[in-house]
């Protein structure tokens, strides 16, 4: 505010990364991160564990009990209980593999969407879309639907598409999107469902009531289990290639959407494809772990600071880095203030509001 | 790296466009010959950037139909088009953090699947495109960090790189210097392209046009070769200014010397 803009164009000419540069390693780092975040921290926790015996259950249980031998020498662990390798397999692994779903899947929702929507301020949980999935989800249980988990994450899946497209239609004037605009819309309609959530949660009166709303207000991972990890990692991949495939086509719309019109794109189709691949993403990924804000606002804004602009990149290196981000987030969060287990969408919006605050000065408030 | 760059004919009929009962582009027929470099005249207002957008697919039309070689427009694929039609618009801004080459390589967009990456080609073709209009110098440069005028050659130079047949420029030259701005026009002229540009400065379009058409409130007053159109009744029709029509001493081409207007006291 007080700095003329001046120094905008003076602060540096080069961008971060050359086009099509040597990116092969830098993939491959984070992939190696992304596996060795997942063995270690499965064996962090209240009753510690070591790598070695997450290695050894793990492998035994995917039926790879002779690869225990060949990698690092590991013998089986002595002594490993039953109860310490059903801690692994049913308790840590699935609390791990659901924090890099979720922070892999919400990373790349993030980034879609600042592209789309043309305002880096964009985020799943910003926009109200992980409160209408939320909402999608409570109104399926409250219903009492018995359609198990995936008429669940079905429900969340309509929320959020609801919520996206609600916020898109009030979001706009005469045709165009504001950021700020929309961003402001995002709050209405989050709020909103929010509260409607909360009621319906309190309405039925479970005995539990205010821990569930707790759950579905501020995301947690303490209660993730193998089966959700299966659906959610369907859901991500699924969301993966789509944008993957939509990547190249998503650089043209740097110029907005006439001009990727004008190189060929057809606009109005990738637009729907992609926001109702990102509602997918979001709605299945609330539907196991609550709404976790401020991931897809956080990653995709490092890693174009790292990498550039162009979504080849972006998008399946924020995938990376989101996964073994939220992995170390709710790392902190479970054992930090032990015995406590904090809900990993507190931490997640204490990182997440000062860059916010950051991305509101320095891209939006001109 | 030499593409031997062919032209296209485009033409409009009847092409309608009104907005709240209020009438944009009423009856417009426009004729682009092939490898013609046709120039769009008319005020501020005049429906010009309206019509190149209706021609290039991204405006809606009410009416009429647009002809690029034998091909309706409005029926072929958009990455068709993107291959035979490039577009270069008056005000086309971004806040991402691109470098210019990236820029310019969007122009291959159309010309590669979702998974493709940019090939040697398409960087040497881009990279070729950003020397056709100065500035290969800056290919690294961040794109917030380059004049108005330096956006503009980039954008030319991307619209370029799209390896189009027909090139539609909205105002191609507004932020140039005099220099640029007859680099550019030369440039365009003997690309072997069909150009159709929409031009304020009436001499340049003299100078460099082989064809014009003059819009006026939504309708074509005039068109035809420049020393047809450009004649002292159809300036002041049009734009209401005074002028004499006198031929350029090297060229003989068109050249208008206009007089300035009485300032009530
Ligand atoms: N979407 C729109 N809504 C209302 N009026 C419009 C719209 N688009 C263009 N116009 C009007 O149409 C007229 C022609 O605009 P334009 O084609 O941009 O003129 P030019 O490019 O010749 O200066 C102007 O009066 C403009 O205000
Ligand atoms: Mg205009």
């Amino acid at each position: 505010m007080s700095l003329p803009s001046v120094s905008r164009a003076e602060r540096r000419t080069d961008a971060p990364a050359g086009t099509g540069g040597p990116l092969g390693l830098v993939f491959l780092l984070a992939l190696a991160l992304l596996a060795g975040s997942v063995v270690v921290s499965v064996a962090l926790g209240q009753s510690d564990l070591s790598v070695r015996e997450v290695w050894t259950v793990a492998t035994e249980r995917l039926g790879l009990g002779w690869l225990r031998i060949d990698l690092f020498g590991l013998h089986g662990a002595e002594g490993l209980t039953e109860l310490r390798a059903n801690l692994v397999w049913e308790m840590r692994l699935p609390r791990v593999l659901t924090a890099a779903l979720v922070g892999g899947g919400l990373a790349v929702v993030g980034a879609v969407m600042q592209t789309l929507t043309r305002n880096p301020m964009a985020d799943p949980y910003l926009l109200g879309i992980s409160s209408g999935a939320s909402l999608g989800a409570v109104a399926v249980i409250v219903a009492g639907l018995s359609l198990g988990s995936l008429g669940v994450a079905g429900g969340a899946f309509l929320g959020a598409l609801g919520a996206f497209v609600l916020v898109l239609a009030l979001g706009q004037r005469s045709g165009r999107l504001t950021p700020t605009r929309m961003i402001l819309a995002g709050v209405a309609v989050g709020a909103f469902a929010s509260a409607v959530t909360s009621f319906l949660i309190i309405w039925v009166a479970d005995p539990h009531a205010t821990q569930e709303a707790q759950f579905w207000l501020s995301g947690s991972l303490a209660s993730a289990r193998l089966p959700t990890v299966y659906t959610m990692a369907a859901a991500v991949l699924v969301g993966l290639l789509v944008c993957g495939f939509a990547a190249r086509g998503l650089n043209a719309f740097a110029f907005g959407e006439d001009t990727a019109a004008s190189l060929g794109i057809d606009v109005q189709r990738v637009r729907w494809v992609l926001l109702v691949v990102c509602a997918l993403v979001t709605g299945v990924l609330v539907a196991g772990s609550g709404t976790i804000g401020f991931v897809g606002l956080l990653i995709p804004h490092a890693v174009r600071a790292l990498v550039g602009p162009d979504h080849r990149r972006v998008l399946p290196l924020s995938a990376l880095v989101g996964a073994v981000f939220l992995i170390w987030v709710d790392v902190v969060a479970r054992i930090a203030f032990e015995p406590r287990d904090l809900p990993v969408g507190i931490m997640t919006a204490m990182l997440g509001v000062p860059v916010f605050l950051w991305i509101l000065r320095r891209k939006v408030d001109r | 790296m030499t593409h031997l760059a062919e032209g296209e004919s485009l033409t409009a009929a009847d092409v309608s466009w009104s907005v709240d009962g209020q009438h944009i582009l009423a009856g417009v027929d426009v004729q682009v010959p092939t490898g013609s470099f046709t120039g769009l005249l008319g005020p501020n207002g005049s429906g010009k950037s309206t019509l190149l957008r209706g021609l290039a697919r991204l405006g809606k039309l009410d009416e009429g139909v647009v002809h690029i070689g034998s091909d309706n427009v409005h029926r072929l694929p958009r990455r068709a088009l993107a291959r035979r039609l490039a577009l270069v618009e008056q005000n086309s801004a971004t806040d991402i953090d691109l470098r210019v080459l990236d820029v310019v390589l969007l122009g291959r967009t159309p010309h590669r699947a979702a998974l493709q990456a940019d090939s040697a080609t398409d960087r040497a073709i881009a990279v070729h495109q950003l020397e056709r209009v100065d500035l290969a110098h800056l290919a690294h440069r961040r794109w917030s960090t380059l004049s108005g005028g330096e956006q503009q050659r980039v954008h030319l130079a991307r619209a370029m790189t799209q390896e189009p047949s027909l090139l539609v420029l909205d105002e191609p030259t507004n932020h140039l210097d005099v220099g640029h701005a007859l680099q550019l026009l030369a440039m365009v002229q003997h690309s072997g392209l069909t150009v159709l540009a929409a031009l304020h400065d009436l001499n340049l379009a003299a100078a460099f046009c082989d064809h014009l058409v003059v819009l006026h409130q939504g309708r074509v007053a005039a068109s035809g070769p420049p020393e047809q159109v450009f004649t002292a009744d159809l300036l002041a029709e049009v734009y209401g200014v005074e002028a004499d029509v006198d031929l350029h001493p090297r060229t003989g081409r068109p050249h208008l010397w206009f007089h300035p207007p009485m300032v009530p006291h």
